[in-house]
């Protein structure tokens, strides 16, 4: 690209540069700034900061135009001061969605190189949701296929962070790497040595982006989206497990029973996994009750296993405590050598946690009563707990300890009661409605949490399960019941659910 | 220290007369006021202008060996006050702030020095914030002018154009003894461009040659009979001259072109966007040659008439480009054509939409729709548009409606490691326990308390007016009481006399809260008289707490916000107290932007001599996160995200905090204030650790990991103990 005819030149080339504020978008413009000027090219660059800086949307907009291509009247072009639809060049976004709001803007066209990382940066209404509330990235990444005249992605945050750097320097080296401007690598490495700043790290980054973007292709592969790390319970599962599964459970829901019942394992012992596919066995039996699928029984075996491995205090110390848990902490914080790393907890358990953990009589009675409740409650309030400290570990130690008598707990009776209603309801409405029975099954998403949190969710239950009591056998049951979970998720003081609730 | 530093910028403002100045518009503006001889500078920062307050407040020895006073400012009334030393010397003043806010606040100021007149050049740098990347609500200075009688200049966004007009205007307001607006769009305050510098000047008469020779004349005096002779000086005498400089000075650009039947007017700031659009168009070059006669008013106000009519002479119809409403420009030119019985039609909002933001592509629909009716010929299909690495074929655009469901808004939000986040925080939880309460909101970063997730905040009524705008609120009879917030930038501008004195005053049953971050945070970190850093050339360290008793309040409580239970417990005492006066609450921490500007370098210093440092940061546990997102809806904060389940078994994303955790410890405070979840840890780092904390680690570590082998071993068993 760096050699163009000069003579044909009557128009300046367009860049956008799409970002989020704090993103350094304009540390971006100002490095293409001097590597135009380098390269023999007259530059404009324009921004809107405003209150966008604070992590709103914002755009950056430059033109370049050659000085060699200037006519012998050496008058100067005429730079625009934004981006008009359909006369923009070049766009590059520092994140994937913003790739989407440049088209929407119709910024990519079919002369557009389009260059996006393809990492994400969750808008608050995203993260806010109370249930999973993200955005589809694929939509955008399906036109911006189609649309522009080369689509360029790669993740350039995890680029940059891998060589100890900034989005910025990946973004430069992508635009670089990509060919889409005429300038030479020189310009870009110059630039970045001449800024100042952290010009090592900056290079490597960019270096990395520049053959990332080189070596892409409009007919590239999609991206691979990087394999989210799971942490499945490896806990090993007895044979007479595995055949019980095999032997009772439909092929489709086996994988989840299998998780299921590692889950059990690792969470009490070998005995609650055996009543975890008692249990399960039962909703199997179900589905050939004139049911076409398994929805029941994948949605039970989900749902039960997630609601019989309940998170009581004993449940989070023993999580807490594990060596695998010290190596991931150690790996997310990154020490460099020499550096030593203190890790502190915070516990902040109510009367009722603590009572939970108590044998059923006694935290009954607690709970109930008046001076041992406020004695409890004094011991209640926000706890740091060091792990990294032997106290601290041996506090934690102690109460996963409690495992072995967690079937003697208040918590656990609440709860098995609590999941015995529901499997019974499941099994009473799957004969005859058996939306409705996986609908039912599904509300178990809702009671989720710690404290107050897990309060709403089972109050939310509650109140659902109620409903459906007595409209059972009316055509639009299920629907009412998916109508209620969804609004149960829309907020966090149930208004929406009581909506939906009174509109009988 | 500002956001920005501008020790590099500040150099470039002692370039001489050939060398070329390569920057932003904004501080180009700087440069030319030293190079015009500028004996005082004022103003109050605010985008898009606060560049030019920063890097003069870094220029302080440059400005001292010119002999120009620098100040920041109390408001945009004290800045526009100050040009008064312009009224009876020959002093170049100039003053800058962000408009129509800043112009709203200054206009007592303004009136009385348009009124009184000057005899040096007043000039007031506008930063007109219209349209994408606006902060504030859209109106035009253009009103202001026109009421008070005040030019204003609209240069065309070429950096030479505006240095130029920095100095011509100066030159207008001595011509006709009136002030100067120099209004600067968004977009072109931060263009970066170059121009040709010239030398600075020292200015001819100083301030001391007034102090020496102080003057007065009764006739500048803003009270009768001298204001009803200056009403008509200002028709009579200064109108006129101020004409005669535009016309004699071609301070406006008329272009000739083949399409004589047609002209286009329009304001100088919209001229590049018009040229694009017309090269769009094929009608013309992008080095300004155009096919349709163009006039381009670097001066919008006042209007020449003469010009007006010698280019509307033989043409059909002109397109008023003007942005913005209501559309004084086009309304003028249609009095003037009226008067001189010139026919031409005045085409302008119609085609052109009468509110919003003139963008490339609204210019464009309004020319080409213009063309359609008065010069249909001149449209014809063009050849497609080529860059030198693009050609554009017309291609329909995206299905934009199914993107908008799509791509999520982002609204702005407060930084990581706001300390205001962890207060706001508060008020949710407070209000959980005593059901919603009236709360008015103020300007500054805290606005964005108004957005999600805080959702706090039912009204914005000016800088430093939160509480006076809850005034009407503050009257309840027992009951609920209503709070406002105001920011410490505010408190200081207006805040201190118009909210807490004034509830004072009035014995307001209201809560106030005073946010305190040490800053004026939201316009780009500078400071402010309680700012607690060590200021060179002015008093810091004057604590709001001093001064909210000084005028009377009784009832105070400096809280700090990452105290959470402080908050809380303040909040909840001040709703509910019998005391019945005003109640303030000033929520101390210090803007996280400056504190880590100010810190960071020291702390990196420290490791790299080897001394011991403390890095914290947070850390959510996967597997106990159960993905409610609670902790996002109480706290917000950009680095407190969400990630894909790594449990097979769940579906909705966890929360994850990512690397630009700076360890605030807000993450940790609102699980505990809000009982949340034990999800949350934070990591201590420890760099260059000592003897003592190394043996400790090591000993701790045997110990652990022993325990955490006998643990695991447990597992193994309970694996395999089907009898259990």
């Amino acid at each position: 690209m760096s050699a163009l005819p000069i003579a044909a030149i009557t128009r300046p080339i367009t860049l956008t540069i799409a970002a989020l504020g704090g993103q350094g978008g304009g540390v971006v413009s100002d490095w293409l700034i001097h590597v135009a000027r380098r390269a023999g090219y007259l530059a404009q660059a324009t921004s809107v900061p405003g209150v966008a800086q604070r992590t709103g949307a914002t755009i950056y907009y430059l033109e370049f135009f050659p000085l060699a291509g200037l006519p012998a009247d050496k008058s100067r072009p005429i730079f625009a001061l934004m981006p008009n639809p359909g006369d923009v060049d070049v766009v590059i976004a520092s994140e994937i969605m913003e790739a989407g709001r440049a088209m929407q803007r119709g910024l990519v066209t079919a002369r557009t190189t389009l260059i996006a990382s393809s990492h994400r940066i969750y808008a608050i209404q995203e993260k806010s949701h109370m249930g999973d509330g993200r955005a589809d990235s694929s939509q955008v990444r399906a036109l911006a296929r189609e649309q522009a005249k080369r689509y360029i992605e790669f993740d350039m945050q995890a680029m940059a962070e891998a060589n100890g750097s900034v989005i910025s320097a990946a973004m430069l080296g992508a635009l670089c790497g990509s060919g889409a401007l005429p300038f030479a690598v020189e310009h870009y490495v110059e630039a970045i040595r001449t800024s100042g700043i952290e010009a090592a790290s900056s290079t490597r980054a960019f270096e990395a982006a520049r053959r990332a973007a080189a070596e892409s292709s409009a007919a590239a592969a999609p991206p691979t989206v990087s394999p989210t790390e799971r942490t499945a319970t490896r806990a090993f599962i007895p044979a007479f497990l595995k055949e019980r599964i095999r032997a009772r459970i439909p092929a489709a829901a086996q994988d989840l029973a299998r998780q299921g019942v590692r889950r059990m394992i690792d969470y009490q012992d070998v005995a609650y996994a055996s009543l975890y596919l008692d249990r399960l066995d039962s909703v199997a039996a179900l589905e050939h009750v004139g049911s076409a699928g398994v929805a029941l029984t994948e949605s039970v075996a989900r749902g039960l296993a997630l609601w019989m491995s309940f998170e009581d205090t004993i449940r989070v110390a023993d999580l807490k405590i594990r060596t695998a848990r010290s190596k991931r902490v150690l790996q997310e914080v990154g020490p460099s050598t020499g550096q030593l790393v203190q890790v502190t907890e915070f516990m902040k358990p109510r009367v009722e946690e603590i009572c939970g953990t108590l044998p059923v009589g006694l935290g009954t009675w607690i709970l109930r009563s008046k001076t041992p409740r406020r004695w409890i409650t004094r011991l209640t309030g926000g706890r740091q707990i060091a792990t990294s400290s032997i106290g601290g570990f041996l506090q934690l130690y102690w109460l996963a300890g409690l495992r072995r008598w967690r079937r003697k707990t208040l918590r656990y009776s609440q709860e098995q009661m609590h999941i015995v209603h529901w499997l019974q309801l499941i099994g009473r409405l799957a004969p005859e409605d058996y939306a409705l029975a996986v609908e039912i099954a599904d509300c178990q998403q809702l009671v989720k949490g710690y404290g107050e949190t897990h309060e709403r969710g089972t109050l939310s239950f509650d109140a659902i399960l109620a409903d459906v009591q007595g409209r059972q056998g009316r055509p639009d049951a299920a629907d009412r019941v998916r109508a209620l979970r969804v609004a149960a998720l829309a907020d966090d003081q149930g208004i929406a659910l009581s909506r939906v609730l009174t509109a009988a | 220290m500002a956001e920005r530093s501008f020790a590099r910028e500040v150099q470039t403002l002692r370039l001489r007369a050939g060398e070329v100045f390569e920057g932003e518009a904004i501080l180009a503006v700087t440069k030319a006021l030293l190079q015009a001889g500028v004996s005082y500078v004022g103003g109050y920062q605010g985008a898009p202008v606060s560049h030019l307050m920063d890097v003069l407040a870094d220029a302080r020895e440059i400005l001292d060996d010119l002999g120009v006073h620098f100040e920041s400012s109390a408001s945009e009334a004290g800045a526009a006050a100050m040009l008064a030393a312009s009224v009876n010397y020959p002093l170049r003043g100039a003053v800058t702030w962000k408009s129509t806010v800043g112009t709203n606040v200054a206009s007592d100021a303004l009136s009385n020095l348009a009124s009184a007149g000057v005899l040096g050049g007043a000039l007031m740098i506008v930063g007109e914030d219209y349209g994408e990347g606006a902060s504030i609500m859209q109106e035009r200075t253009h009103a202001f002018a026109m009421k008070s009688q005040i030019w204003l200049l609209d240069p065309r966004p070429d950096t030479s154009t505006i240095v130029d007009m920095v100095e011509r205007g100066f030159e207008l307001s001595e011509a006709s003894q009136t002030p100067v607006m120099l209004m600067l769009r968004i977009r072109a305050c931060h263009m970066h461009g170059s121009f040709v510098a010239k030398n600075n000047v020292a200015p001819k008469f100083s301030i001391q040659d007034a102090l020496e020779n102080p003057q007065r004349s009764a006739a500048r005096i803003i009270l009768p009979p001298a204001t009803y002779a200056q009403e008509q000086e200002k028709v009579v005498t200064r109108w006129p001259a101020a004409v005669r400089f535009i016309v004699e000075n071609h301070l406006n650009e008329m272009r000739a072109g083949d399409l004589e039947d047609i002209g286009i007017v329009m304001q100088g700031g919209l001229y590049n966007t018009v040229m694009r659009s017309l090269e769009m168009l094929g009608l013309a070059d992008v080095f300004g040659k155009s096919r349709i006669p163009l006039y381009v008013l670097n001066v919008t106000y006042p209007l020449v008439p003469e010009e007006f009519t010698r280019f509307a002479a033989g043409k059909k119809a002109l397109l008023i480009v003007e942005e913005g409403q209501p559309e004084y420009i086009e309304q003028s030119v249609n009095q003037f054509l009226r008067k001189a019985d010139i026919q031409a039609r005045v085409v302008g909002k119609g085609p052109l939409p009468m509110a919003g933001e003139y963008t490339g592509a609204v210019v464009s629909a309004g020319i080409k729709s213009f063309l359609a009716e008065w010069a249909a010929s001149a449209l014809a299909p063009s050849a497609p548009l080529s860059s030198p690495i693009g050609v554009f074929t017309e291609r329909p655009l995206l299905p934009i409606e199914e993107l908008r469901k799509a791509v999520p808004m982002r609204p702005p939000g407060l930084c990581t490691g706001c300390p205001e986040r962890p207060f706001f925080s508060s008020m949710k939880i407070v209000q959980k326990e005593f059901g919603a309460v009236h709360v008015s909101a103020d300007i500054g970063c805290h606005s964005f308390a108004t957005l999600a997730p805080f959702n706090t905040g039912a009204s914005i009524m000016g800088y430093g007016l939160g509480s006076a705008s809850g005034a009407a609120l503050s009257g309840g009879q027992g009951g609920k009481r209503s709070i406002s917030i105001m920011g410490d930038g505010g408190f200081w501008h207006n805040g201190l006399t118009s909210g807490i004195g004034n509830s004072v005053f009035n014995k307001h049953d209201s809560v106030t809260v005073i946010v305190d971050n040490g800053y004026a945070a939201a316009t780009g970190g500078q400071y402010i008289p309680s700012s607690r850093a060590d200021l060179k050339n002015r008093k810091g360290r004057n604590p709001i707490e001093k001064a909210v008793r000084g005028v009377g309040v009784e009832w105070v409580r400096t809280v700090h916000t990452y105290k959470m239970q402080e908050g809380i417990s303040a909040l909840r005492e001040a709703l509910t107290t019998a005391y019945k006066g005003p109640k303030v609450i000033i929520a101390e921490g210090e803007c996280e932007l400056n504190r880590k500007r100010r810190v960071a370098p020291v702390l990196k210093r420290m490791a790299q001599e080897g001394k011991r440092v403390v890095r914290q940061r947070f850390g959510i546990d996967p597997d106990v996160c159960t993905g409610d997102h609670s902790c996002i809806r109480l706290s917000g904060c950009p680095s407190l995200t969400i990630k894909a389940n790594p449990d097979p078994l769940r579906r909705d994303p966890i929360a994850h905090v990512d690397n630009s955790c700076v360890g605030c410890g807000v993450c940790g405070e609102v699980a505990h204030a809000a009982v949340l979840c034990p999800s949350f840890y934070r990591a201590d780092v420890i760099t260059n650790p000592s003897a003592w904390d190394r043996l400790k680690f090591r000993f701790r570590t045997t110990v652990i990991e022993f325990l955490q082998r006998r643990f695991d071993r447990r597992l193994a068993r309970i694996a395999a103990e089907p009898s259990l």
